[in-house]
């Protein structure tokens, strides 16, 4: 009964269903409760009697917590309690943990995590005495703060095929590149917070979460109750970007206190213990090997990654997940390579990979295309493999060539410059750039609920979460599409760990596995439909709450006869997972700006043409694309963690110094979405398009920037300091 | 504690009076003494404006700002500006034009937009104003003056989009 994923559905129904509304821009149905403000996040529900949580942490790196000074802090006004228990969390869960993640806050791995839990009657009463708690450490430990002081493991199984050095040696043209990348840190804008409250034995926690069937797995596990005594409600998520995948510490800290003390417990944490507790996207260091022959065809290609993250930690960022597919050449080495520091946990930020693995190929490619004396478009066209090298298995569907063509046209590609430093406004070159978007497609598990009621309108449920990403809008969409209901009469519950299984919200395979599941409850209810009409399925049209077929004809809410009809829809991944080579694709365009004198780098234009499959809807799709340029525009020039190598901890910790873009940092943004049906990827021909367009972004900046400039910025962020050093003389070059 | 003086203002037009701790934030008066939760907390430090309220007219990040300090002030929360049944034009647009993703930001954005509307109509110059005497309400001038109010999801494009379609002069 659930339902693998394993013969691409060619059928494309939902080219044939009627209601006319899938892919289409309508507005998210939630949209009037967010701009009034009466959509409700975490921190923002009142239970009666909640007292308030504020997490103390670690002024050490590295050893045993020895002492608590308890009594100086219980005597505060309105202190509560003070907690520091073997259960509560020393780091966060990685993403479909599913189980407790590293546990017991007697003991100090990195600089800044959470020791203690402090409650008391008021957030001010409880900040205080946070702050008062004094903690005497055992400091102890020898693991290195900086990654270059660290022994390196293997991150990840590597891929070596033919001869890399020899291909390199005897190519017409190549690259050997050493890039680095600096940290990033999601920063969703709503901070990590909870609200436990116990009835009996029965927990119900008001977070902010990603995965709500793993994270109530997660935190039964970690408090070592059954999940069937955890209840998580989580319908509005301000943003996760990978930071709310898993549990973090104030959801079991809260959940402590709140049985102990016998009265629910809020826990939100401060702006600076989100940067400083919960995952950060580690730095890398990437050498790029590009060998092509006269022609310009790949013949090596390598790519070495070394990345870092925490003792025992099994996540290592994927650095190469998109090389793998995305450029041919046989000979090729693909390695990624794990140091164990003393820093913050790494985990996944918004398209982990290849979000840095992809603006690093990118820049590379930009390198070769030069010295091969093709366009860079060219080049990568030049390049596409018919079959996945060294798994020889077809791609599902890949419109990298459109979105490059396309994308050019619109951009006007024609117009830029062949060399750098041949265009000049006052004090600032102009330059072009371009780059490929790649990201793996997956399909997840996920379970549904539709329900046509026998007024025929329609109730879609699932623990799905929102988190910004659309899944309201397109889920009801979906179902109202398949079963001719007008959007109106649809209404979508989702984020409650009592209702059915969805996917969760990512890597980019919420929508694409959720709404499968939703399509396919949908279908049994058609099924149905058209038994009761009297007409095979295939016949069945439904729309406006007419089925006909067949020249028969009778509203829907007749054929229900005054019941409701209702089905749980599942799927799960299977041989068309295997079988085929899944991404979806795209390419970027942009327009630099580069201050000839400061190294300012200011973006003029940017145009991304997106291929992920069917759209569901191109108003949220959209929005998704224009939300990863942005996350591209932040890993270009200004986002960076910066570490104090002494104690690894992270000193930039908050949003002024951490930089992601602000409203000025953003020109006015264009996105073409390319028509595409992906049958492997979905049953809905969809793919995931929530990570995509972030994934080559900072790589079309920096070619950008050389074709403005000439200076090839091996490390990203590209900030003034880093090019100022390297630019041509502002005056001399400008007579040219 | 010694006992404060209790400080008298309005809310969206509704008497209030707080005479509590006065280490209290208005945005935490706001948020957990009047249920307006409407006005969000992303960073209590001033770095990411989804706090932004509207004092007086103006607008200011009520984290920054004790709710004792408020005696005698107007003070305008998103709930304020429009409700579900009766959206303001702003709120419609930022609808129209999906000028947000995950929403937390966002009654910040409009708050922080609609009292910036009215500023460039007074003729306020900005950092990026070519001229101090007669300010253009270019899309330039529009993103300079929302910098305060972050988005992390990205929807800048959209949101400027939905501030230009409700501002009186075309840029």
């Amino acid at each position: 009964m659930f339902g693998t994923y394993d013969v691409p559905d060619q059928r494309n129904l939902l080219d044939q269903t009627r209601q006319g509304i899938i892919g289409k821009p309508l507005d998210r149905p939630e949209a009037a409760l967010k701009v009034t403000g009466t959509a409700t996040y975490a921190a923002e529900y009142r239970p009666e009697n909640c007292a308030e949580g504020v997490l103390v942490t670690a002024t050490i790196a590295q050893g045993r917590v020895l002492h608590l000074h308890r009594d100086e802090v219980l005597s505060m006004p309105g202190v509560l309690g003070i907690f520091a228990d073997k259960r509560m969390l020393r780091r966060p869960a990685q993403g479909t943990a599913g189980q407790a993640p590293v546990q017991d806050v007697r003991e100090v791995e990195y600089y800044g995590q959470p020791v203690a839990l402090v409650v008391a009657e008021s957030f001010e009463q409880a900040s205080h005495a946070a702050k008062a708690l004094r903690i005497d450490y055992a400091p102890e430990g020898d693991v290195p703060f900086d990654a270059g002081k660290a022994e390196y493991e293997s991150g990840q199984k590597p891929v070596i095929l033919g001869d890399l050095d020899e291909a390199m040696a005897s190519a017409a043209h190549s690259v050997d590149l050493t890039y680095t990348t600096e940290g990033h840190a999601s920063a969703a804008m709503e901070p990590h917070a909870s609200i436990a409250a116990w009835q009996g034995d029965v927990l119900t926690l008001w977070g902010s979460f990603q995965m709500i069937s793993h994270n109530v797995k997660e935190l039964a596990d970690s408090l070592r109750i059954s999940p069937r005594n955890v209840r998580i409600i989580s319908p509005y998520v301000g943003g996760g970007f990978g930071s709310k995948l898993g549990i973090s510490h104030d959801a079991i800290a809260a959940a402590i206190a709140a049985r102990e003390l016998g009265r629910p417990v809020r826990v939100v944490l401060t702006r600076q213990q989100v940067f400083d507790t919960i995952m950060r996207r580690s730095e890398t260091r990437q050498r790029l090997r590009l060998a092509a022959d006269a022609s310009g065809r790949l013949t090596g290609l390598g790519h070495e990654a070394w990345v870092s993250n925490l003792p025992g930690e099994k996540f290592a960022e994927p650095v190469t997940q998109a090389t793998e597919f995305l450029y041919g050449g046989e000979n090729r080495k693909l390695a990624v390579n794990v140091a164990r520091i003393s820093r913050l946990t790494s985990g996944s930020v918004r398209a982990p990979g290849e979000a840095v693995g992809m603006q690093v190929l990118e820049a590379a490619m930009d390198e070769l295309a030069e010295k091969a004396g093709l366009d860079p478009i060219e080049l990568r066209k030049r390049n596409l493999p018919a079959s996945q090298p060294g798994k020889d298995r077809p791609y599902s569907s890949r419109m990298l060539v459109e979105a490059l063509d396309q994308g050019a046209r619109a951009f006007g590609w024609d117009a830029r410059k062949p060399r750098p430093c041949m265009r000049r406004e006052g004090e600032w070159w102009l330059g072009m750039g371009v780059a490929s978007a790649a990201r793996v497609n997956m399909l997840r598990p996920a379970s549904a609920r539709v329900r046509l009621e026998a007024d025929g309108s329609l109730l879609v449920q699932s623990d799905q979460t929102d988190i910004g990403t659309g899944s309201y809008a397109i889920l009801g969409q979906i179902a109202g599409e398949m079963l001719g209901v007008p959007i109106t009469r649809v209404r979508v519950e989702l984020g409650d760990s009592s209702l059915p299984s969805g996917a969760g919200s990512g890597g980019s395979f919420g929508a694409s596995s959720t709404g499968s599941a939703v399509f396919r409850a949908c279908e049994a209810i058609r099924d149905r439909l058209a038994h009761r009409l009297g007409i095979p399925v295939e016949a069945l049209e439904l729309r406006d709450g007419i089925a006909s077929g067949q020249g028969r004809s009778r509203p829907v809410t007749e054929l229900l006869q005054g019941e409701a009809l209702e089905q749980v829809g599942r799927i799960k991944p299977g041989k068309t997972q295997m079988d085929y080579a899944q991404a979806s694709y795209g390419a970027f365009f942009c327009e630099v700006a580069v201050n000839a004198f400061t190294g300012e780098t200011r973006m003029r234009r940017m145009l991304g043409a997106f291929g992920f499959g069917r759209v569901l809807n191109a108003k949220t799709a959209r929005s998704q694309c224009l939300g990863g340029m942005v996350w591209g525009i932040g890993a270009a020039l200004t986002e960076e963690q910066s570490f104090d190598l002494r104690d690894g901890r992270l000193l930039n910790h908050d949003l002024a110094q951490y930089h992601v873009p602000c409203h000025a940092d953003v020109p006015a943004l264009e996105v073409i979405l390319l028509e595409e049906r992906d049958a492997p990827a979905s049953p809905l021909q969809a793919k995931g398009v929530g990570e995509l367009a972030i994934c080559g972004a900072a790589g079309a900046v920096a070619n950008a920037i050389y074709n403005a400039c000439g200076v090839r910025m091996r490390s990203f962020p590209m900030t003034p300091d880093r090019l100022i050093a390297q630019l041509p003389d502002p005056i001399a070059r400008a007579a040219d | 504690m010694p006992p404060t003086p209790p400080a008298r203002f309005k809310v969206n037009g509704t008497p209030v009076q707080y005479g509590g701790d006065p280490r209290r934030s208005l945005l935490d008066f706001l948020r957990d003494e009047l249920s307006l939760y409407g006005t969000k907390k992303g960073c209590d430090h001033g770095q990411c404006g989804a706090c932004t309220v509207i004092v007086d007219g103006r607008r200011i990040n009520s984290c920054l700002t004790l709710a004792v300090m408020q005696d005698g002030c107007q003070i305008t929360t998103v709930e304020g500006l429009g409700s579900d049944d009766d959206l303001s034009p702003l709120q419609r647009a930022f609808i129209a034009h999906d000028g947000f993703q995950c929403g937390y930001c966002t009654p910040g954005q409009i708050c922080s937009a609609s009292a910036m509307i009215a500023e460039l109509a007074e003729g306020w110059p900005s950092h990026v104003s070519d001229d101090l005497l007669s300010v253009l309400p270019t899309d330039e001038e529009l993103r300079e003056r929302m910098s305060g109010n972050l988005c992390r999801c990205g929807a800048y494009s959209n949101i400027i989009a939905a501030i230009r379609d409700v501002m009186p002069v075309a840029g």
